[in-house]
């Protein structure tokens, strides 16, 4: 057996990292704070190698099956028996797999950041909240218990907010940091709710016991219920809604797409590729307990995320923003996770979705970390964010060329990229649960591939217009990750993940299934097909079919009008029926009754100071009168 | 104990001598007045002291050192008042006890 202990450093290194910017980044030059920051998350990264090797190679597996190992335990409250709140960190294959996720595309970010944020002001703080978010992803994902996964949601959420703000000297940044920062918290609202019922009637928070256990310690909350439903499904509806929250589905989707007006490098890191999936990384958490105590709220799952996943594809083929596409993008296969969870069973084979699930945060993060950071790279060439202004860029930046085909062709799914394994394994897992599920996400791998495929050529190739600088590769700092995630992109889908990653710990052989490979290839080939056509000559052919399709392009445009119905039901039903009678009995019950109080106490005191008049004569008089008085008292009265 | 004179007239001398250093000290305007009415009241009570150590303790002399040190310390206390005196009367230009009211709220 080896001592996992050392594996607390993993997250508590980029804390330091984190203090020492924070604290002494203004002495220090920017590149020199780069360079702090990125050693402290190589360190980092080497140790969740170290233990995703251990883990996974050399004593993980004990009899065939994955252990849960809990490397490192200790109170850090302890407000009654039964309600202690302990630190830790907790070893079983989705979270060594997210260990190694997240600190290599972190790393990734902070070598690719030396060179896209060199020269801006607040060099050193974008590192130091950088290495915050590292550790407290990281803090997330290691959690024990499910107070820590939710101190860790809500430390992700804080420094998204800090990092969407970095230019908070841009309006647009400073509305969409604030958005993002409410929405998320006010899904936390329900995940919050949630770990208090599920712990009010279990009296614990550990993992270990929520979900190995064989559910006798739910029997309370199956026959408590309100308003017909019982209560743990309350609790797992409520802890789905903060998963929705931060994962940015339906209908809490819409604070992500308004993220990227925050740095590139954070988009890549945060809203594509970690942060996002912390909710899928919560539901599989607590797979256990959605399968087997209340299956209809995996069903809510499957449908919120093949529904986020449908809307999102669509949106994305509309817009003109390149962040923004690959923003929904990020949502339609942030979908993908989430429906391949909720048509997923239990145990071998029938956990195909889980495995897929997991599979497909795995190659997505790395693939979308993959193609916002070549956005940034492009952004950074030429200035612009706007797909209409770019164009014929493969002569200029050749690498950025050579590692967007690779990252289009991993995300359409086209063999063998990673890409396509993981979306086979995820249609694979839909087709035997739900046809429905399974016919709208073989339609959203077309679209993936259509609007990947449009971005690429409206970029790369089509029409040449005039630049004032003539753009250029980007320097090696930038390039290096780029080519990294290339190759990961390229590779990590023969990653036999079957064989580490399930749902009971056992290993179990996936086969490609001809019946799904075959057409769902063939459908990415027509998306391309279809953009290739469209956008790879300069042409007014999107023009027409867009004004063709009339009433539904504008609806998608506008992305479906979902920001327009949360402004309506936020401003006009919930700020006029509810917020503004709070307001006004605030404002005028308890405050007035407030203000009433002091009007009365600073009235009185006006006509008490006068008192205190410094005349001494006056202070003598009262003296000496209150000496006689007590005088005749003791004489007369007290005998 | 004095022959011929009861413990009751001096203590009629000192309580009189008492109330017209109070009566002095709350009336007088002029500062120097109110330290002279001071000066009244402590020796009424140095009369006191005197007088109840030669009445009810002959043999012993704590009441005419306590007198002695009330005197001491009126001494030094008009020293400083009168120093005090002299700076207000530079800054006001009077040494009405009115003007000093710099101490109100």
């Amino acid at each position: 057996m080896i001592d996992y202990t050392y594996t607390v450093w993993i997250p508590l290194i980029p804390l330091f990292m984190f203090l020492i910017l924070g604290l002494l980044g203004m002495k220090m030059k920017g590149s020199l704070a780069g360079i702090i920051g990125s050693s402290g998350l190589f360190i980092t990264t080497v140790l969740s190698y170290i233990t995703a090797y251990l883990y996974f190679f050399k004593t993980g597996e004990v009899d065939g099956t994955y252990q849960t190992i809990t490397a490192f335990n200790t109170e850090w409250l302890n407000f009654t028996d039964t309600l202690r709140i302990h630190m830790g960190v907790m070893l079983d294959p989705i979270s060594v797999m997210m260990l190694v996720v997240v600190s290599t595309v972190s790393l990734m970010i902070h070598i690719y950041s030396l060179g896209y944020m060199k020269g801006e002001k607040g060099f050193q703080r974008f590192y130091a909240f950088l290495s915050f978010f590292t550790f407290s992803m990281l803090g997330l994902v290691i959690a024990t218990n499910i107070f820590q996964m939710y101190i860790g949601f809500e430390l992700v959420g804080i420094s998204s907010y800090i990092l969407i703000g970095f230019y908070y000297e841009k309006p647009p940044a400073v509305a969409a940091s604030k958005k993002a920062f409410i929405v998320t918290r006010f899904a936390d609202l329900g995940f919050l709710i949630g770990i208090l019922i599920i712990s009010f009637y279990t009296k614990t928070f550990d993992f270990d016991k929520l979900i190995s256990s064989d559910g006798s310690i739910f029997s309370g909350m199956n026959t408590a219920s309100f308003m017909g439903v019982s209560a743990i499904t309350w609790a797992l509806l409520l802890i789905f809604m903060g998963c929705a929250g931060k994962s940015a589905m339906f209908p809490f989707h819409i604070w992500l797409p308004d993220a990227m007006e925050g740095p590139t490098p954070v988009s890549a890191l945060i809203h594509a590729a970690t942060m996002v999936v912390a909710g899928v990384y919560l539901v599989a958490r607590m797979f256990i307990v959605f399968h087997f105590q209340v299956p209809g709220a995996l069903i809510v799952v499957a449908y919120i995320g093949a529904f986020t996943s449908l809307i999102a594809a669509i949106v994305a083929c509309t817009q003109f923003d390149i962040k923004r596409i690959l923003a929904y993008s990020t949502l339609s296969q942030i979908g993908y996770m989430m429906l391949a969870l909720g048509v997923s069973g239990y145990g071998g084979e029938e956990g195909v979705g889980y495995m897929a699930s997991m599979f497909h945060l795995f190659t997505h993060a790395m693939f979308k970390a993959l193609l916002f950071l070549i956005a940034g790279s492009v952004i950074h060439a030429v200035h612009t964010n706007d797909l209409r202004e770019m164009g014929n860029l493969r002569k200029y930046m050749p690498v950025t060329f050579i590692t967007f085909v690779v990252a289009l062709l991993a995300i359409s799914g086209i063999p063998p990229f990673s890409g396509f394994w993981s979306k086979d394994e995820i249609l694979a897992a839909a087709l035997e649960h739900n046809k429905l599920i399974f016919y709208s996400s073989v339609f959203v791998a077309g679209l993936t591939a259509f609007y990947m495929s449009r971005l690429f050529f409206s970029v790369f190739f089509g029409k040449k217009p005039h630049y004032e600088h003539k753009p250029q590769e980007s320097p090696l700092t930038m390039t290096i990750p780029l080519m990294f995630l290339a190759a990961v992109s390229i590779f990590a889908g023969f990653i036999p993940f079957s064989r580490f990653v399930t749902t009971d710990g056992k290993a179990f052989e996936t086969t490609l299934n001809y019946m799904i490979a075959v057409p769902s290839v063939l459908i990415a080939l027509i998306g391309i097909g279809i953009a290739y056509f469209l956008y790879f000559k300069e042409s007014n052919v999107p023009d027409k079919i867009s004004s063709s399709l009339g009433i539904f392009y504008k609806t998608a445009l506008n992305k479906f009008y979902f920001d327009e119905m949360w402004l309506f039901v936020t401003k006009k039903i919930i700020f006029n029926l509810i917020s503004n009678p709070i307001a006004w009995f605030d404002r005028h019950i308890v405050d007035g009754a407030m203000n009433g109080v002091a009007w009365v106490i600073e009235k009185s005191s006006y006509k008490i100071k006068g008192l205190q008049s410094g005349q001494l004569q006056q202070y003598a008089f009262v003296f000496i009168s209150g000496s006689v008085i007590l005088v005749l008292c003791f004489i007369y009265w007290l005998n | 104990m004095i022959q011929g004179i009861p413990i009751q007239c001096f203590l009629i001398v000192s309580t009189i001598m008492f109330f017209i250093g109070i009566c002095g000290f709350i009336i007088r305007h002029n500062l120097i007045t109110i330290l002279m009415s001071v000066e009244l009241i402590l020796n009424s009570v140095n009369i006191n002291f005197l007088v109840f150590n030669k009445y009810l303790f002959p043999h012993q002399l704590q009441g005419h050192f306590f007198a002695m040190i009330v005197v001491a310390i009126a001494a030094s206390e008009a020293a400083v008042a009168i120093a005090l005196f002299i700076n207000m009367y530079r800054k006001f230009n009077n040494i009405e006890v009115e003007n000093i009211n710099e101490m109100k709220y």
